[in-house]
C-alpha cells in the first residue's frame, strides 16, 4: 500500500474521532426504534445485564456460556438490532483479538494432547477448553454489554446507575464528561481538519507528533478554561455546589417481570455452571 | 507422550521455531499494546473484579473529597472537562519511528498537571463511560482498569516527575525529561499491574482437572507479554505525549504548568517538596518490583539452573533454585501441580502484598496531604 507517513495521522484521528460520533449516534437511533429491552425500564435494564454479566462470569460450564450467548442473541433479535451488524460489532473487534492472544494457549497449557500436528507441537484438551472459555465468555460479555448500549439512551443510563449507589455527585461529573466529549469530539475534529486542510507535502513524523501534541496542548487549555466557564455558567444559575436529578422513572409490571425473569435464568446458570 | 515431555518438545519447539512465527507474535502483542489497556470482561474471574473494585473505592472517596475541599463546587466541571479531555487524547494517534502509531491515555499528563487525585477521578471517569457507553473494556473489570491506567498510572508518573523535575523552574528541561520518564514508567507499572492480574487468572481459578477458567497464561508468560509490548511501543507513546505536550505548554501557556504549584486554580498544594522523599522511595519501590518478579521469568529458557552450573557456578543458590521452580514450571517440564502447593502462597502474597501496599501508600498520601486547612478554601470562590 501506498499510503505511508504521508498525513496519514490525521486522517486516522480524524476517522477515529468521527467513528465515536457515529457510534453514539447509532447507538441513540437504535434506542429509539420499537424493541423488547427498548421498552424496558433502564434501572431494570441495567441490573439484568450486570446479573446476566456475573452470570457468564461466574459459569464453569461451556454448554451454559453457549446458552448464555444464545440469550443474548435472542434479546438482540427481540429488541429488532440487526443480527447481522451485532454479531459482526461483537466478534470483528474483541473475541477476534482474543482469539488470536489465545491461540499459543491452546498449545502451552498443559494436559492431554487433543490434536497432533506438525513439528512437534499438540494442541491439548486443556488448551481447546481453555481457549474456548475465553472466547465465549469474552463474545458474551461484550454481547451484552453492546445490548446495554444501544438499547438505552444516555441520559436514562446515566441517571439509571444510581440505582447502583453511584453517588450524585459522580452522577453530575458522568453527565458533564459525556456532554463535553462531545463539544472536545467536535473542537479535536475542527482542529485537525484544518491543520488537515493546509498540509500538502509529506510530514516527517517528528514533525506530526509535534502537531500532535500542541493540539493535545490547545485542548487541554480549551478543556480548563472551557471548565471554569461552565463553572461560572452553572454558579449564575443557582449552583451551590449540590445536584439533583429528576427522576422520572416508573416501574411497571412487565419491568418486575422481566427483571425477575432474567435474574431468575442468571441464578440459574449459575448453578448449573458451578 | 507425557504431559512433561510434550511441553519440553513444545518448548524447544518454540524456541526453534520459525522466525517468522515469533516475529508474528512479537508483532501481534506490539500492535495489541497500541490499542492501551482496556481489559474485557471474561478474562478477570469476578473475585478479582471485586477485589481490584474495593481497591479503588479509598482512592475514589478519597479523591472526591479532596476535590472537594480544595477546589470546591468548581471541581465538577473541572473534572468532567478533564475526564472529556482524557477520553479523546485516547484517540490520537501519535505516529513513531519506523511507520506505527499508537495510542496514550493521558494519565500521565494530567496528573503532572493538576496533580495524581485529580487525574485518578478524571481517567476513571473516561473509563467507566468507555465501558458504560462505548463498549470499551469491561463493565465487571471497571476495578481493574480503573486501578491500572487511572490509579498506578497518574500516581507513578506523578512520582517520577517530582523526582526529577522536582523545584526546577517551569520552563527547565528536566521537566520535558521527567514528563517523558513519568509516562513511560508509569504506562510500564500499569502494564505490569494488568500482567498481574491476568498471570493470577489461571493459579487461582482453574477446574479440578486444571483446565484454567480465565486468562490462561501464567505470570511467566502475561508479565512479560504485558510489559515488553508496552515498554516498546505504548510507554513511548505515552512518554512522548506527555513531555511534547509540556514542550508545548512551556512555550505557550506557562500558566497551565504553575496549577500544580496554586492552590487556587486547581487545589493542588506546594506539599509537594515535604513529601518528596516519599514519592522517591515509592517510585524506586515499585520500579524495582517488576524487576525482581521478571528476573526470574527470563531465567525460564536462558538461564535456567543447568546453564548457571555450566556457565561456571559450583552449586546453584537456594533461592534461585525456588525462584526457577516458581516461574519455569508451567513451561520447563515440572508438573503442573507443583505450582499449586509451595510456591503458590508466594506468588498470591507477593501480588497481594503489591496491591495492598500500594492501597495503603496511597491512602497514606491521601490522609497526610488533605489535612491542610490553609488550602481549603478557594479564595475566588465566593461561597466558601
Amino acid at each position: 500500500m501506498s499510503k505511508p507517513i504521508r498525513t496519514g495521522i490525521f486522517e486516522k484521528t480524524l476517522a477515529d474521532l468521527t467513528h465515536a460520533l457515529e457510534q453514539s449516534l447509532f447507538a441513540e437511533t437504535i434506542s429509539r426504534q420499537a424493541g423488547l429491552l427498548q421498552a424496558l425500564d433502564p434501572r431494570v435494564k441495567i441490573i439484568s445485564i450486570l446479573s446476566l454479566l456475573l452470570s457468564v462470569s461466574l459459569s464453569h460450564n461451556l454448554p451454559v456460556l453457549l446458552s448464555l450467548y444464545g440469550l443474548a442473541l435472542l434479546l438482540a433479535w427481540l429488541s429488532s438490532i440487526p443480527l447481522d451488524f451485532f454479531i459482526k460489532r461483537v466478534w470483528l473487534f474483541m473475541p477476534f483479538f482474543t482469539g488470536l492472544i489465545a491461540l499459543p494457549a491452546l498449545f502451552i497449557t498443559p494436559g492431554p494432547v487433543f490434536v497432533s500436528l506438525p513439528f512437534g507441537l499438540a494442541i491439548t484438551k486443556t488448551g481447546a477448553v481453555t481457549v474456548l472459555f475465553l472466547l465465549l465468555r469474552v463474545s458474551t460479555s461484550v454481547s451484552l454489554g453492546v445490548l446495554l448500549i444501544l438499547t438505552t439512551p444516555w441520559t436514562a443510563l446515566l441517571k439509571a446507575l444510581s440505582i447502583l449507589r453511584v453517588p450524585e455527585g459522580f452522577l453530575l461529573i458522568l453527565g458533564m464528561t459525556y456532554r463535553y466529549i462531545f463539544l472536545l469530539l467536535l473542537t479535536a475534529e475542527d482542529m485537525f481538519l484544518s491543520r488537515r486542510s493546509r498540509i500538502l507535502g509529506r510530514l516527517r513524523p517528528a514533525e506530526a507528533r509535534r502537531i500532535l501534541a500542541a493540539s493535545a496542548g490547545t485542548l487541554l487549555s480549551k478543556s480548563l478554561s472551557l471548565s471554569s466557564e461552565v463553572y461560572l455558567a452553572m454558579q449564575a444559575r443557582g449552583y451551590r455546589g449540590q445536584s439533583r436529578t429528576v427522576n422520572a422513572f416508573q416501574m411497571r409490571s412487565i419491568d418486575w417481570a422481566w427483571g425477575s425473569g432474567i435474574i431468575f435464568i442468571a441464578a440459574l446458570a449459575v448453578w448449573l455452571g458451578r | 507422550m507425557s504431559f512433561s515431555s510434550a511441553l519440553q518438545r513444545v518448548g524447544t519447539c518454540v524456541r526453534s521455531a520459525p522466525r517468522g512465527v515469533r516475529v508474528y507474535y512479537a508483532v501481534l502483542g506490539l500492535w495489541l499494546s497500541t490499542t492501551a489497556m482496556h481489559i474485557p470482561d471474561g478474562y478477570l474471574s469476578p473475585a478479582t473484579c471485586v477485589v481490584m473494585f474495593a481497591a479503588m473505592i479509598p482512592f475514589w472517596y478519597f479523591g472526591l473529597k479532596k476535590l472537594r475541599e480544595k477546589i470546591n463546587a468548581r471541581s465538577a466541571p473541572l473534572v468532567a472537562l478533564l475526564a472529556a479531555f482524557s477520553f479523546i487524547i485516547m484517540m490520537f494517534n501519535v505516529p513513531l519511528p519506523g511507520g506505527t502509531t499508537g495510542h496514550a491515555v493521558g494519565g500521565a499528563l494530567i496528573a503532572i498537571i493538576l496533580g495524581p487525585e485529580v487525574a485518578v477521578i478524571a481517567v476513571s471517569i473516561a473509563l467507566i463511560i468507555q465501558a458504560f457507553f462505548f463498549g470499551d473494556g469491561g463493565i465487571l473489570a471497571i476495578g481493574a482498569n480503573c486501578f491500572n491506567m487511572a490509579v498506578v498510572l497518574p500516581y507513578v508518573s506523578y512520582a517520577v516527575y517530582q523526582a526529577i523535575a522536582g523545584k526546577h523552574p517551569v520552563e527547565s528541561a528536566r521537566r520535558t525529561v521527567g514528563a517523558f520518564a513519568g509516562g513511560y514508567i508509569g504506562l510500564t507499572i500499569a502494564a505490569f499491574f494488568a500482567g498481574i492480574e491476568f498471570g493470577i487468572q489461571p493459579l487461582l481459578f482453574h477446574t479440578a482437572d486444571g483446565t484454567p477458567l480465565y486468562s490462561p497464561y501464567p505470570f511467566s508468560v502475561a508479565i512479560p507479554a504485558m510489559v515488553i509490548p508496552h515498554m516498546l511501543l505504548a510507554s513511548i507513546v505515552e512518554g512522548l505525549v506527555t513531555s511534547l505536550v509540556i514542550v508545548y505548554l512551556q512555550r505557550t501557556n506557562h500558566e497551565i504548568l504553575m496549577i500544580s504549584a496554586n492552590p487556587a486554580i486547581a487545589g493542588e498544594a506546594g506539599h509537594t517538596a515535604r513529601l518528596r522523599i516519599f514519592w522517591v522511595v515509592l517510585a524506586v519501590l515499585i520500579f524495582l518490583t517488576p524487576l525482581g518478579l521478571l528476573a526470574p521469568g527470563t531465567a525460564w529458557g536462558e538461564w535456567g539452573s543447568n546453564q548457571l552450573t555450566r556457565m561456571g557456578l559450583s552449586f546453584v543458590p537456594q533461592g534461585i533454585k525456588q525462584l526457577e521452580g516458581l516461574w519455569g514450571a508451567p513451561l520447563a517440564g515440572y508438573k503442573f501441580t507443583s505450582l499449586g502447593n509451595a510456591n503458590l502462597g508466594y506468588i498470591i502474597s507477593a501480588a497481594v502484598g503489591v496491591i495492598v501496599i500500594s492501597v495503603l501508600t496511597g491512602l497514606l498520601v491521601t490522609v497526610l496531604t488533605s489535612g491542610r486547612p490553609e488550602n481549603r478554601h478557594d479564595p475566588t470562590d465566593p461561597h466558601s
